[in-house]
């Protein structure tokens, strides 16, 4: 049994020498023991293994391995050098392994690296500097006195600015060495051995500032020229505020948007074991609690003020249609037949779709189905110039027989392709109730099939909001064969329309 | 009015900028703070978030604007002019300050700066320059920039956006001429795509000279992105995908962002009061995916869309729906298919694609081999042939969709 004891839990320079003597030696992994100074100091040196000269001979590695290996030699799975040992051994007898990612043990170690990488690029986000005056009034640590030399002449004092919040946010006049007097503390927890890892990213970053980065396990401080290393230290080593972190919370509640919560996609790429070191995240269960209230009163006031350019926004929605392209009925139909009648109007009629002649006006409900509409409002005592009214499809769409086109019924696709316009139709005018005309109306309006026969006659609460009826289409009464059927269906069509007006009495 | 204080300010101007969906911090040139006066540093690869918000997004910049007092009355702006937000506007010390005390304390990646128009386009255009230049001479600050820029701002002002900025953007706003029109009537698509067309133009010079000359200015070096607000106008996701390619196409576009429209305090009667799914934006995200990595043209993408409706079904995602649409593409060998084919199958994203096809070179893989590579083994065994496993069965089941759609769950809060 050989023991090796590397000098750090990141010490993969110490783990390269060693696995290189030990793969010489056709030592098998299993037959290795791996610590880190100080693991075990009963037995340290006992079998210890002397550092392999150079010359002992070499042997090459893929690339892909050896950096594989300096990734997961930081992850805290005691076994990670054990592990890779033997993945080494393996690589040496196989070539391509190192592209074979699913080998199981490849896997593993791709996990641990993964990992590591994972939280080296967590403390690069999450860890937060507090700003001290440097040098202290008073020790702020015991741990993390000045790396200076202790014979610097001492600089002076400087004044501690005043983050009057009430007025400006910056340190000093703006020059670029309005930090100088200052240093910077952070108190980070990562779950892996990176500090050392880590510690060129925060150099190249915050060059010109004096910083140190406290973890559990070392420190690490910049004087603006030199990366020094200190013992690990505890939270209350570290400044414990800054007043800047209050503006930055007013910064993260201010772009935080409540009518988008996502817990999920926040929690997943911000899980909670980092909120204990972001200011920040103190706010989370208030804005969250309080998102949906705030939504809903934007959509009530929206819906409350709405009125005042009704009459516009209609004109631009029915613009906008004109245009339209969401199904492919624009390309034989002749235009767009949009809604017609008073925005303000109480009471909407939805029928099923333009026919032959509305095509060509323009209009809706001109045609004979149209008149048989118009005679049914009559008898109802219903004016239809005040009253709205639209198709749940936009465009006419026909079979062409000869020289006639064909009313052809709408399938759902259209129907659903076409349910927006009317939507933002009922959302504008917000009637008190609309009533749907015939089974295609009924579709669009509420979302699902509804048979008439047993719908019509009551109402229904809409889905968007207002009371929704159903009836049939006036067509329908135009294909009944028989004179007696006709009229009785007419007169059940009329106490249909009679009922719904009435509700605007009520 | 009381004078405003600077958290005050911030405040208002935060969130005034929350609209924009765009917080990336990626893709510049890489940049360090060694040698010289200031702080900072960018790389060239992917950027870093520093917070998430409970809405889901990234928190990588200090994103504002200038000022939320505007000229225009685009209905969908919680800035419009006819709007009765407080408003507010930073001097450029502000800003400058607010970035720098943020950054050193490494709470985010650098500044994205937009700004209603006020007085002029080039006045307006002229002050947001301004505070990256101070911040990039004046404090020699290298950490990322993103500047919104004016399309009917002077070209030449323009141009200096782009040369202390790694990133430069102009906003579509909608993804129909119709909708920009009823939506935002003092835009104009012509305009805005011309100035994107001179973005371009900018980029593209620069980056010859770049090559040609070692100490030719950087010119945005992030690229230009846009964003499109989703569900305001009466675009499907068919029409949306069509234009983000063509804009793609057209501008050399790194990103196109999908914003879907939300409610907004004190919002105008235009706009439709009923927002569309956050799903929905899900989805046309993902599509833009399929464009940008997994090699599918526009129309392929659209294919995938309801032939009908022309939307994305929201239940399952896009890549999903086109297998399931165009199943005698599978079974897909994953001992044999070239890349293009593996990267069709529901379930595999572009690394596990690389990983199988380096792997692949050694030995045949097995049902077992790709479950390591892939997050689930259960979308993929349907399209798939290893040397174990043939699912013809399976891919000739009607009910093929149900056993691959994830199961129904609740939508998220207020999806």
């Amino acid at each position: 049994m050989r023991i090796v004891t590397l000098e750090a839990e990141d010490d993969f320079d110490g783990w390269r020498d060693a696995v290189r003597g030990l793969v010489l030696d056709q030592v098998p992994p299993d037959q290795v023991v791996w610590q880190v100074g100080g693991d075990d100091p009963g037995e340290l040196f006992a079998g210890q293994m002397p550092v392999v000269p150079a010359d002992r001979g070499a042997f090459s590695v893929p690339r892909a391995f050896i950096d594989l290996a300096r990734s997961a030699t930081l992850h805290s799975e005691r076994q990670r050098f054990a592990l890779l040992h033997a993945l080494l051994v393996r690589v040496l007898r196989e070539p391509g392994l190192m592209e074979d990612q699913a080998d199981p043990q490849v896997r593993k170690i791709e996990g641990l690296a993964k990992a590591v990488r994972r939280d080296i690029h967590k403390m690069r986000a999450f860890l937060r500097f507090r700003e001290v005056p440097h040098p202290p009034a008073q020790p702020f640590q015991r741990c993390c006195a000045s790396p200076e030399p202790s014979d610097a002449p001492p600089a002076p004092p400087p004044d501690r600015p005043q983050h009057n919040l009430g007025g400006r946010v910056g340190e000093r006049a703006g020059t670029a060495q309005n930090s100088s007097g200052m240093r910077y503390v952070a108190w980070f927890e990562p779950e892996h051995h990176i500090v050392r890892a880590n510690a060129g990213f925060f150099v190249d970053r915050f060059a010109t500032m004096r910083w140190s980065i406290l973890t559990p396990e070392i420190s690490i401080h910049w004087d603006g020229k030199r990366l020094t290393q200190g013992p690990g230290a505890s939270k209350a080593d570290a400044p414990e505020g800054d007043p800047i972190e209050a503006v930055w919370k007013t910064y993260y509640a201010s772009i935080f948007n409540p009518a988008r919560v996502k817990v999920g996609a926040m929690l997943k790429e911000m899980p909670r074991k980092y909120w204990k070191n972001m200011p920040e995240t103190a706010l989370i269960p208030e804005l969250i609690a309080g998102a949906q209230a705030r939504e809903q009163v934007m959509v009530a006031t929206a819906r409350a003020k709405s009125g005042d350019n009704v009459e516009a926004a209609w004109a631009a929605l029915r613009d906008e249609a004109m245009q339209c392209r969401r199904c492919d009925l624009y390309k034989h139909a002749t235009q767009t037949v949009f809604g017609e009648g008073p925005v303000d109007a109480d009471l909407v009629f939805v029928g099923e779709q333009p026919g032959d002649q509305e095509d060509l006006a323009g209009k809706p409900f001109v045609g004979p189905a149209g008149q048989m509409f118009d005679r049914a409002l009559a008898e109802a005592g219903i004016d239809r110039a005040r009253v709205y009214v639209s198709n749940a499809v936009k465009h006419f769409k026909f079979e062409q027989r000869g020289k006639r086109r064909i009313h052809s019924k709408p399938d759902a696709g259209e129907i659903s392709a076409c349910r927006w316009w009317i939507e933002q139709e009922l959302a504008l005018m917000k009637p008190r109730v609309t009533v749907a005309l015939g089974a295609t109306a009924a579709r669009s309006l509420f979302g699902k099939v509804m048979t008439i026969s047993r719908e019509r006659g009551r109402p229904h609460d809409l889905p968007g909001g207002g009371e929704g009826w159903i009836t049939v289409h006036p067509s329908f009464l135009l294909r009944l064969p028989d004179e007696e059927a006709r009229r009785e269906e007419f007169a059940k069509f009329v106490d249909d329309l009679k009922a719904a007006a009435k509700r605007m009495r009520d | 009015m009381a004078q405003l204080d600077t958290r005050q300010k911030l405040e208002i101007l935060a969130d005034a900028a929350k609209y924009d969906a765009s917080c990336a911090s990626s893709g510049s040139v890489k940049r360090d703070s060694r040698g010289g006066k200031g702080i900072g540093s960018t790389d060239q690869g992917m950027g870093i978030c520093h917070a998430y918000a409970p809405d889901g997004r990234c928190i990588s910049l200090l994103k504002i604007l200038l000022t939320n007092s505007c000229v225009f009355d685009c209905h969908y702006c919680i800035n419009r002019k006819s709007s009765n937000v407080r408003r507010a506007r930073f001097t450029t010390d502000e800003v400058v300050q607010l970035t720098l005390a943020f950054y050193r304390r490494n709470y985010i990646e650098g500044l994205f700066l937009s700004s209603g128009i006020i007085r002029s386009s080039d006045y307006t255009m002229e002050r947001i320059v301004e505070v990256a230049r101070s911040l990039r001479e004046d404090h020699d600050f290298r950490g990322y920039i993103h500047l919104k820029t004016i399309p009917d701002a002077d070209p030449e002002l323009v141009h200096r956006a782009g040369l202390h900025a790694d990133r430069v953007s102009i906003n579509v706003e909608l993804p129909t001429r119709a909708g920009l029109e009823r939506l935002a009537p003092e835009k104009d698509a012509t305009r805005i795509e011309g100035a994107m067309a001179g973005m371009k133009r900018d980029i593209v010079d620069a980056g010859d000279a770049t090559r040609r000359y070692k100490s030719a200015p950087r010119f945005a070096p992030a690229g230009q992105s846009t964003q499109m607000i989703v569900g305001a106008d009466a675009a499907t996701d068919r029409d949306i995908v069509t234009r983000a390619a063509g804009l793609y196409g057209k501008f050399d576009l790194r990103r196109v962002y999908y914003s879907a429209f939300s409610p907004i305090p004190d919002a105008s009667a235009v706009l439709p009061l009923k927002r569309p799914p956050l799903m929905r934006e899900h989805r046309l995200y993902q599509s833009d995916w399929l464009m940008r990595f997994y090699e599918y043209t526009s129309d392929e993408v659209a294919a995938a869309a309801d032939d009908t409706t022309g939307m994305m079904p929201l239940d399952i995602d896009p890549k999903l729906a086109w297998a399931l649409k165009f199943r005698d593409r599978f079974p897909v060998d994953v001992n044999h298919a070239p890349r293009e084919a593996l990267l069709r199958v529901p379930g595999l994203g572009t690394r596990a694609v690389d990983r199988i096809l380096a792997a692949r070179r050694w030995r045949r893989l097995a049902l077992a081999d790709v479950g390591r590579l892939t997050v689930s083994l259960a979308k993929v065994r349907p399209f798939l042939i290893a040397s174990d496993w043939k699912p013809v069965a399976l891919s000739e089941k009607a009910d093929l969709r149900s056993l691959v759609a994830p199961k129904a769950k609740q939508m998220e809060l207020f999806g």
